[in-house]
């Protein structure tokens, strides 16, 4: 009998007491001597029953959760002893492997966070064990050219929000007679309501790795950074971790795999400033200045970091590229619709009943992820809008639900892609409420270098706490369409070209809750937190 | 009078005031970074990491020993939000403000913590246990809302419980031993 129980231990398993369990579960397999090997995995996205333990016997996989301490020895007892009386199905999740029985799992279509939840993101083994590195070993057979003509006929567009292709992007930087070249990796993951960057670095660290010694051979870099989040702790010591491991197998540093390839990654930790997802601004704060962003062009594709081309991907871009490289860009292209191959991760998060990490191919009807794998509103409330693409996105109302997943008919909506971020809104939201929240949020992080977004997103936001504090005036509206407008075309880079995102959308699809707020209507505890705020 | 022709302008970088020198743990910091000029932001997360904030005597000593102007290293430090310039207390409780949090009403926890602390945002109880912060998100949107308390991520708060936790780790540290997390 070969038997496995694995635990996640990602940063929201261990928000969620996964590390007492795993002591209960060490000490319990140890007392009874059972023939056990524990892993500890990265998240495999369920987070709604967090944490969770999969029993795996022989083959035959069962899951539970959540598995607080106390129903670790029932659990063991049901699987290794007599009988289990003390297990409830409701910890039960799915005894299928395929998971066909547990439609949030079942319904995904996993590329990217394929082995997040089932390896050990600190064991190289068992990546290898997985076809880890194969894709590398298979794109230094091919020719820098081919591999590139790979992406761009899987359709693979930037995960990082804006959509756009892969391969192009990295012809552009092969294509430039400047060395060295640079491979940047945007791990900065900004977004409040985001986390599918995070699940996939602590799940399986080397994928994204392995993408991007990939991506180095392709556009010809000979040195990486990865700009990660510092308030990803766990994330960046997985992928430290991962590195160093990588450079130990050859994959990293000077002629990888016996290729003639040299390339080296070093981990900058960003510092608090969600500007820096711009990719600009990212490279003067890998530089170590103040990251602000400058005007394009000159492209990072013919002068970036230290003035030297450089190319900016996003970490599930990345980390899509061994799955191109090694089933084929058919395979990937097929997956999602004629402009756009693939798989997208969304962080389901709000209202929902089944919230956590899913992963759908591109062309999925919002319908379906809402409702078939994240169950529909919690608490019996109904779906009034989904927030996509957080403060850059836009909210797109309950009777749109039949659009589907995709760069341009999204953009048609007037929300984004974005970067994942999915928050579901129920009725009991006010609309003006999110947009206030939204604007807040992209007035702090403004960088004040250009005037339409510094002074616009702060007048913007005077509109609405006006609003919302009952205090609105006749032109406010009209007011702040025009803001709207000036803002949007007139700022430098793009968060403030998305700040007034969320404001038009919600100005579009819910303008009767900004004409009872203008009315003196707003929701009432709001209305009070809010004056209290403007009089501060 | 003759007019001088323009002398050519020597680079002058002030680098804060001459004080002694700087202490050794501080030079331990800055001797790993010497001649890297993109190093600032790394040194001063290092600085802070070891006294907890950026004391301005550190950053003048750091601009003076790695040749940076003082201006740019003010700079840098203000620009990002992860840097503070004021001593934290024990315990930095920080209310997250992503979106999933902020939909489950995070913004009732932080004023209630705000009301029983008797602090604002982003200041520390006068006994340097509590200070009292927001975080953008800390992606465990799934959990939300969140609060952490230096490094451990608390779910699902409500404003009592996490009132509760932080009253639990006072007695703690204040030696009432019978209290455990």
């Amino acid at each position: 009998m070969s038997a496995i129980i694995r635990l996640g231990m990602s940063t929201s398993d261990i928000a969620a007491g996964a590390e007492a369990t795993f002591l209960a579960l060490q000490s319990a397999v140890r007392h009874r001597q059972l023939p056990v090997e524990i892993k500890r995995t990265g998240s495999l996205g369920a987070s709604h029953r967090e944490p969770v333990v999969d029993v795996e016997i022989d083959g035959q996989s069962t899951l539970y959760g959540p598995v607080t301490p106390e129903r670790v020895r029932p659990l063991l007892d049901q699987h290794f002893g007599s009988g289990g009386r003390g297990v409830s199905s409701d910890w039960l999740i799915s005894r299928r492997n395929d998971r066909s029985d547990y439609p949030f799992l079942g319904k995904q279509v996993k590329v990217t966070t394929r082995l997040c939840g089932l390896i050990d993101p600190y064991s190289l083994e068992d990546y290898l064990a997985h076809d880890g590195y194969e894709a590398l070993k298979k794109a230094l057979k091919m020719s820098p050219e081919e591999v590139v003509q790979a992406v761009l006929d899987s359709k693979l567009r930037g995960r990082g929000g804006a959509g756009f292709p892969t391969g192009i992007k990295w012809n552009l930087i092969r294509k430039s007679p400047n060395f060295p070249k640079y491979l940047i990796c945007n791990a900065d993951e900004g977004d409040p309501g985001a986390f599918m960057d995070r699940a996939t670095i602590e799940g399986d660290p080397h994928k994204l790795l392995e993408g991007m010694i990939i991506a180095a051979y392709a556009i010809g870099a000979s040195r990486g950074y990865i700009y990660a989040r510092a308030e990803y702790p766990l994330a960046v010591s997985i992928l430290r971790h991962a590195i160093n491991q990588a450079r130990e197998y050859g994959a990293l540093g000077k002629n990888i795999l016996g290729s003639g390839l040299d390339f080296d990654l070093t981990i900058k930790e960003g510092a608090g400033a969600f500007v820096c997802g711009e990719e600009t601004a990212l490279m003067h704060s890998i530089e170590g200045k103040r990251g602000m962003p400058t005007m394009r062009p000159p492209y990072p594709a013919q002068s970036g970091l230290w003035g030297y081309p450089s190319n900016i991907n996003n970490v599930e871009t990345l980390a899509s590229i061994s799955s191109i490289v090694l089933n084929g860009p058919d395979w990937f292209a097929g997956l999602g619709t004629d402009k756009s191959g693939g798989t997208k991760a969304f962080a389901l998060t709000g209202a929902i009943q089944r919230s956590g990490l899913v992963e759908v191919p591109i062309g999925t009807p919002l319908r379906e992820l809402i409702y078939d794998i994240g169950g529909g509103c919690a608490d019996g409330h109904d779906l009034k809008a989904v927030q996509m693409g957080g403060p850059s996105g836009g909210c797109i109302p309950a009777n749109l639900m039949d659009t589907i997943i995709d760069y341009d008919e999204l953009r048609a909506t007037g929300a984004i892609m974005g970067s994942g971020g999915m928050v579901v809104l129920d009725d009991t939201v006010s609309m003006v409420n999110m947009a206030h929240y939204f604007l807040s949020f992209t007035q702090d992080e403004s960088c004040g270098k250009c005037v339409p977004c510094r002074v616009g997103t702060r007048k913007m936001l005077n509109i609405l706490q006006r609003l919302l504090a009952g205090r609105g005036r006749m032109t406010d509206i009209d007011n702040l369409r025009r803001l709207c407008i000036t803002v949007g075309q007139g700022s430098l880079c793009g968060l403030g070209q998305t700040a007034p995102n969320p404001v038009l959308t919600t100005l579009r699809y819910f303008e009767d809750e900004y004409m009872a707020a203008l009315e003196g209507g707003a929701n009432g505890n709001v209305q009070a937190q809010l004056a209290a705020e403007v009089t501060a | 009078m003759e007019l001088k022709t323009k002398k050519p302008l020597k680079k002058q970088v002030y680098l804060g005031k001459p004080h002694e020198p700087p202490p050794a743990e501080l030079m331990a910091i800055l001797d790993k970074f010497r001649g890297r000029k993109d190093a600032l932001i790394t040194v001063l997360e290092e600085i802070q990491h070891h006294y907890g904030y950026l004391p301005r005597q550190q950053l003048e000593a750091t601009a003076r020993e790695l040749g940076f102007p003082m201006s740019q290293v003010f700079g840098v430090a203000t620009f990002y939000n992860l840097f503070q310039f004021s001593a934290p207390g024990r315990y930095q409780v920080r209310v997250c403000k992503g979106t999933a949090c902020y939909v489950g009403h995070s913004g009732e926890i932080l004023e209630h913590l705000k009301e029983k602390l008797g602090i604002d945002e982003d200041e520390t109880t006068p006994d340097k246990m509590f200070t009292l912060q927001t975080v953008a998100c800390v992606g465990a949107c799934s959990l939300a809302p969140v609060m952490v308390v230096n490094d451990r991520t608390s779910a699902r708060m409500t404003p009592e419980k996490a009132w509760d936790a932080l009253e639990h780790l006072r007695a703690e540290a204040n030696g009432n031993g019978e209290v455990s997390r």
